[in-house]
């Protein structure tokens, strides 16, 4: 591990990079998911249809493909922003459908009556979602959404296929120089478990003291 | 299932109609404002200029982009076809009763999921010259694809396996069966078959993945289009193609699943301990399995 131990300030930054774009990435999804998840069981149809349409699209593409389409297609109608925002806004575009998703399938969970019995005391729409459904649909779905995360933190490794510099990127930087590739690699995937390890004990402690058994 | 949300708004009333009649014109209006917006900035920059569609209409773009595919997806056959069967013992190696084993399989499937795939990649392409191992950008590709994805197919078996009732494993030892017998006649055939939704969306996830081909370079679907792009200098147009072919082929995929889906539930009743699993029952049977030390009712 000695070529690690070596670059190390070159991994530090990349693993900051990664810990960043993990991090945006988390908040975009969430509200970008949360947006879509509503439109989808919206009474308003054309709301719906774009909910529907949002989520067939993105999560049919794959990341890659999505963030060569902004990264080098976009600049050319003029949109340009630098490679890290534009793979923010990419992962969470993309992420966003899984977590749409993904809360549907919890709303779907929620009891009929418990909507039932929100409507009938008089909420409205907005009012039972809020009150009602959305609270109980996050907690069935902290499993499943903690999945999302956790392959949305390996995703942003597909950062380093358009420049980004995370641990990926510099992993192969630093391959093609020092030719020592395992423990260069190796060094990199500890900087992903650093990661996932502690998200996927979160996952499992926050699932435990929600779950609502039923 | 899906009209599970219907009863969040009761049948509506006049006023209610009238409401959502109203809201639906409003966002009908701001959606199609949206596109247009979108249309006429694009075509302010010129991105309809009939020289940038113009290869669309002919044969020679489409077919290479054709070729792409089917790179693409002999990509995704090929490793889907050697991860499975990996994958299906390494559920069984999580599954037995040898100590040791128990520990092999469940580190290589820990440690084989935990890892990004384009970590992978790169190790595999920029690695392995270093060692002497030269290998077709085609294996490049697809082997690591296959060390990742029977990963994640394992857990899916082991989930399929212990979603099984118990009893079925206990019937067959007691007819006489070995463990292995009970194990390959009984249990794992029944798993396979309740996973097979599951085993679909799976391989959704791996096609999008062959487009990680694209560092190495191979040339399947996007590095094609990404070609084709530069040649004709129209990469938007080129690339928003692919992504449509992409979603074309998933969405078919995923309408198969779908299909398969309802088709086992009505086989087999759609409750109960017959149930089909979907994708985040895995996540939450694998969640509730632990460490592996329970045995799929042997």
């Amino acid at each position: 591990m000695g070529v690690v131990l070596d670059n190390l300030d070159r991994y530090a930054d990349a693993f900051w990079v990664t810990v960043q774009l993990t991090a945006l990435g988390f908040l975009g999804s969430l509200v970008l998911g949360t947006i879509v998840a509503t439109m989808r069981v919206s009474p308003v149809a054309p709301l719906r249809a774009a909910g529907l349409v949002y989520v067939e699209t993105f999560r049919n593409t794959p990341l890659l493909v999505l963030a060569v389409l902004f990264v080098f297609g976009l600049t050319k109608v003029g949109i340009r922003f630098s490679l890290f925002t534009t793979f923010v806004i990419v992962i969470s575009i993309y992420t966003g459908a899984f977590v749409a998703e993904t809360l549907r399938a919890g709303m779907n969970t929620v009891g009929r009556g418990q909507v039932e019995a929100a409507r009938s005391i008089g909420l409205t729409f907005g009012q039972s979602l809020r009150e009602v459904v959305l609270p109980q649909a996050f907690r069935t779905v902290v499993q499943p959404l903690g999945n999302v995360w956790i392959a949305m933190t390996k995703n942003t490794s597909i950062a380093a296929a358009v420049s980004v510099v995370d641990l990926t990127a510099v992993a192969g930087r630093l391959t093609t120089d020092l030719a020592r590739p395992l423990p260069l690699f190796a060094g990199a995937a500890i900087g992903y478990l650093i990661l996932t390890l502690p998200m996927g004990a979160l996952v499992g402690a926050l699932e435990r003291r929600v779950a609502i058994v039923r | 299932m899906s009209d599970g949300t219907a009863v969040l708004y009761d049948t509506l009333g006049p006023r209610g109609r009238l409401r959502v009649r109203i809201a639906s014109i409003v966002c009908g209006v701001l959606l199609a404002a949206l596109v247009l917006l979108a249309i006429v900035r694009l075509e302010e920059r010129g991105q309809f200029e009939p020289d940038l569609w113009q290869p669309f209409g002919e044969w020679v773009t489409w077919r290479s982009l054709l070729e792409g595919l089917q790179a693409t997806l002999a990509a995704a056959a090929v490793a889907m076809a050697l991860a499975a069967p990996i994958g299906l013992a390494m559920a069984l190696g999580r599954l037995s009763l040898n100590r040791p084993t128990r520990w092999l399989a469940g580190g290589y499937v820990e440690l084989f999921r935990a890892v990004p795939l384009l970590l992978f990649i790169y190790f595999a392409a920029l690695g392995l010259p270093r060692y002497g191992i030269e290998l077709s950008a085609f294996w490049y590709l697809v082997l690591p694809l296959v060390v990742y994805n029977s990963a994640v197919l394992g857990e899916i078996f082991r989930a399929g396996i212990l979603s099984l009732d118990r009893g079925q494993g206990e019937a067959a030892l007691a007819i006489g069966m070995t463990y292995w017998q009970s194990m390959l006649l009984v249990v794992v055939p029944q798993a396979v078959r309740r996973m097979v939704p599951a085993l679909v969306s799976q391989l959704v996830t791996l096609l999008k993945d062959t487009s990680l081909g694209f560092v190495i370079p191979y040339a399947e679907l996007l590095r094609t289009g990404q070609i084709n792009g530069q040649f004709y200098g129209n990469l938007l147009q080129m690339t928003t193609v692919v992504a449509l072919i992409y979603v074309a082929v998933n969405v078919s995929l995923g309408r198969v699943a779908v299909r398969l889906e309802r088709r086992q539930a009505r086989r087999y009743g759609s409750a109960g301990p017959h149930a089909v699993l979907g994708e985040s029952d895995v996540a939450l049977l694998a969640a509730r399995a632990g460490d592996g030390r329970e045995r799929a009712g042997l």
